[in-house]
């Protein structure tokens, strides 16, 4: 175990893998960055995120690929490769970069294994940054991992810390599916114990943070942190939370949810999209649907307002949905009769 | 290049199993027994023939909703083509596909595709993965005239030019994109001029004389094999059929079909050009086509009676492992 940020620890898992399996391609803009520049000076940059920093010397330009700003051939190349039997890593700098790539990631990656009768495979994960929180305003800070979960033949990852992340993309990369991976940009800096040498987590599998018995947090990315904050607040009040770190939204660990709800009765559901199909909506339908005799109280969601990201820091906090609001929501959930 | 007998013989068989593949499904069609939207590739057999006739079976292509005629010439099974196509079990696709989505990844075919212009950036993607295993092969794009306005088109021209990879890009013009005219929107003054515009080596041919195609694809094939980087190919075609089986077609020319079909046809160009050169004996030619109407009749009987997929396979090959 030593102690790393999920910034350094998504670095050394692209190295490791790339490392492993000379069939595996990384590409995106600025992966290394610097190309064609007056100073011809590569790894300018190492990704935006600081994520693919060494790649390109390590392994050369025909696997590690700094694309022009073209998102839709980014991840169509990143699925041909892996038609044509490779794996292939697509970077999109930020999730809302989807509204770009959108064809290629559902109406290609999503479908093919399907269309073609399980003949194809297309081990490709299509690595995006998202979230709020860093006052990138509404084009730039979209959670977007509710959208591409409603999409048959895609998983769906968001790891929240920084062993999760090593675990969750080591298994995404070997994963012969393809993998949506997202990763909260007010994340990178989150440290963390990280497992030494070779790990790997599977998919649908929550994880729980805390345990009490009075009510359940389910939440995701970063917002775990959030209502792991509200139940440590709660907890000095006496009252026990479960939090749930759902880890991956397709496939859902239903079971871990289903099991906390039969025994506090009462659910919370953290998210930072909008409520309207979300994965708090998703979610709660769930829930009310299979343990609908064990619930005691509404279920609340807490989510973000039906309304873009703002700009402003004021207006930001005021989007994200914050541990205060979680705890609330908690109480709230408490005091039904 | 002089073409061997073997060779004439097998285009020959080719084109004309995508034809009479085509003019078949055309009549089932109207019997009401295929469901779905099916897209008739006659008229262009030249052009898929002529240039899968220059890619072995481990090079790469990638279709269109236009695809019957790609997917014949790449070598996918015919029987199990039409069982897709009827949605029967034992389809090429186990029924999931249909016309849309016929793929065969073992013979280098990636896939049909419904997206108009969808294919293109796979085919990029295709020709990083071949240039990685460095044997010289190629990977292919079809599309047509309309797909060439599209963005994904445009971004995977630029990408495949940049990263200088073995990528083609075949445009097959046949003056409609759906149901309006190319000269309409095709904003630039040739599509040559537009793909040139991207950084690609162009060719152009007549697309509906196999022997140009064959010409033209083999040298800007051999060229992309041996790193010379991406091209476009440009054929100038004809489709009989509407955009879709269905498609009361009202925007053609008075007799504009019946006309192309008499004067520029690719299977009666091919006849003629080989009889006249004496490479082949018409009579050679007529015992294939009795082989190809016995192989596609036997091709439909068999997909007429095919048993349908079991619903309880719905959710089969979503995922690999879920």
């Amino acid at each position: 175990m030593a102690v790393k940020t999920i910034r350094d620890v998504i670095n050394e898992v692209l190295h490791a893998e790339m490392e492993r399996d000379p069939n595996l391609i990384i590409l995106g803009e600025d992966i290394s960055g610097g190309a064609g520049t007056p100073s011809g000076k590569r790894e300018a940059i190492g990704g935006i995120w600081g994520t693919s920093g060494g790649l390109l010397p390590k392994f050369g330009p025909d696997r590690v690929i700094d694309t022009p700003i073209s998102e839709s051939a980014i991840v169509g190349a990143a699925a041909g490769a892996a038609l044509a039997g490779k794996r292939a890593i697509a970077e999109l700098m930020f999730a809302d970069f989807i509204g770009v790539s959108m064809d290629q990631i559902v109406n290609q990656i999503a479908k093919f294994r399907y269309m073609f009768g399980g003949k194809a495979k297309c081990p490709v994960v299509v690595r995006m940054i998202y979230g709020a929180g860093m006052n990138a305003a509404a084009q730039h800070s979209q959670a977007m991992y509710n959208v591409l979960t409603a999409f048959p033949g895609l998983k769906v990852v968001l790891p929240a810390t920084p062993a999760d992340a090593k675990g969750l993309l080591t298994a995404a990369i070997r994963d012969d599916d393809p993998v949506m991976f997202f990763e909260h940009k007010a994340l990178f800096t989150k440290k963390g114990e990280v497992p030494d040498g070779e790990y790997l987590l599977p998919f649908g599998q929550a994880r729980l943070c805390r345990s009490g018995g009075d009510a359940t947090i389910v939440a995701m990315g970063r917002m775990v942190y959030f209502a792991e904050s509200a139940a440590d607040k709660l907890a000095e009040d006496g009252i026990g939370c479960d939090v749930i770190d759902i880890r991956t939204a397709s496939p859902l660990d239903e079971d871990t949810i289903l099991d906390s709800v039969e025994a506090t009765g009462r659910l919370i559901v953290v998210d930072e999209s909008p409520a309207r199909c979300s994965l708090a909506a998703d979610i709660a339908a769930m829930v009310a649907n299979k343990a609908f005799s064990s619930l005691k109280a509404p279920i609340e969601l807490v989510t973000a307002p039906h309304s873009p990201v703002p700009f402003a820091r004021e207006l930001e906090r005021a989007y994200v949905p914050s541990p205060a609001r979680i705890e609330a929501a908690v109480r709230k959930a408490l005091a039904y009769r | 290049m002089q073409l061997s007998r073997d060779q004439l013989t097998r285009a020959y068989r080719q084109m004309q199993t995508i034809r009479m593949f085509e003019e078949r499904l055309h009549a089932e069609i109207m019997t009401g027994e295929i469901a779905g939207f099916t897209h008739l590739y006659a008229g262009q057999e030249a052009v898929a023939v002529g240039v899968c006739e220059n890619l072995e079976r481990d090079d790469f292509i990638v279709s269109t909703h236009r695809g019957h005629g790609h997917c014949i010439a790449k070598g996918c099974d015919v029987k199990a083509m039409m069982k897709e196509i009827y949605g029967r079990r034992d389809g090429l696709c186990k029924g999931k596909g249909g016309s849309m989505h016929i793929a065969d990844i073992d013979v280098g075919m990636l896939g049909a595709n419904g997206i108009v212009g969808g294919g293109a950036p796979l085919a990029v993607g295709a020709a990083i993965a071949t240039r990685l295993d460095g044997r010289g092969r190629v990977s292919a794009t079809f599309g047509g005239d309309g797909s060439s306005n599209q963005g994904a088109v445009f971004e995977a021209m630029n990408l495949a030019v940049v990263l200088k990879v073995p990528a083609l890009f075949v445009f097959e013009d046949n003056g409609y994109g759906e149901h309006t005219g190319a000269s309409y929107a095709i904003g630039a003054k040739s599509l040559a001029e537009r793909c040139a515009g991207f950084g690609l080596h162009v060719r152009e041919a007549d697309g509906n004389d196999f022997f140009a195609v064959y010409e033209t694809a083999r040298e800007v094939i051999e060229h992309a094999r041996n790193g010379g980087g991406p091209a476009a190919l440009i054929f100038h075609t004809n489709r009989y059929y509407g955009h879709f089986e269905g498609d009361p077609q009202r925007y053609r020319a008075e007799g504009e079909v019946e006309k192309a079909r008499e004067t520029t046809d690719c299977l009666k160009r091919f006849r003629e050009r080989v009889a006249s050169a004496g490479l082949l004996d018409l009579a050679a030619l007529d015992e294939i086509d009795r082989e190809v109407a016995a192989l596609i009749d036997e091709a439909v009987a068999e997909a007429r009676v095919a048993p349908p997929p079991d619903p309880a396979e719905v959710l089969d090959d979503v995922y690999i492992d879920y």
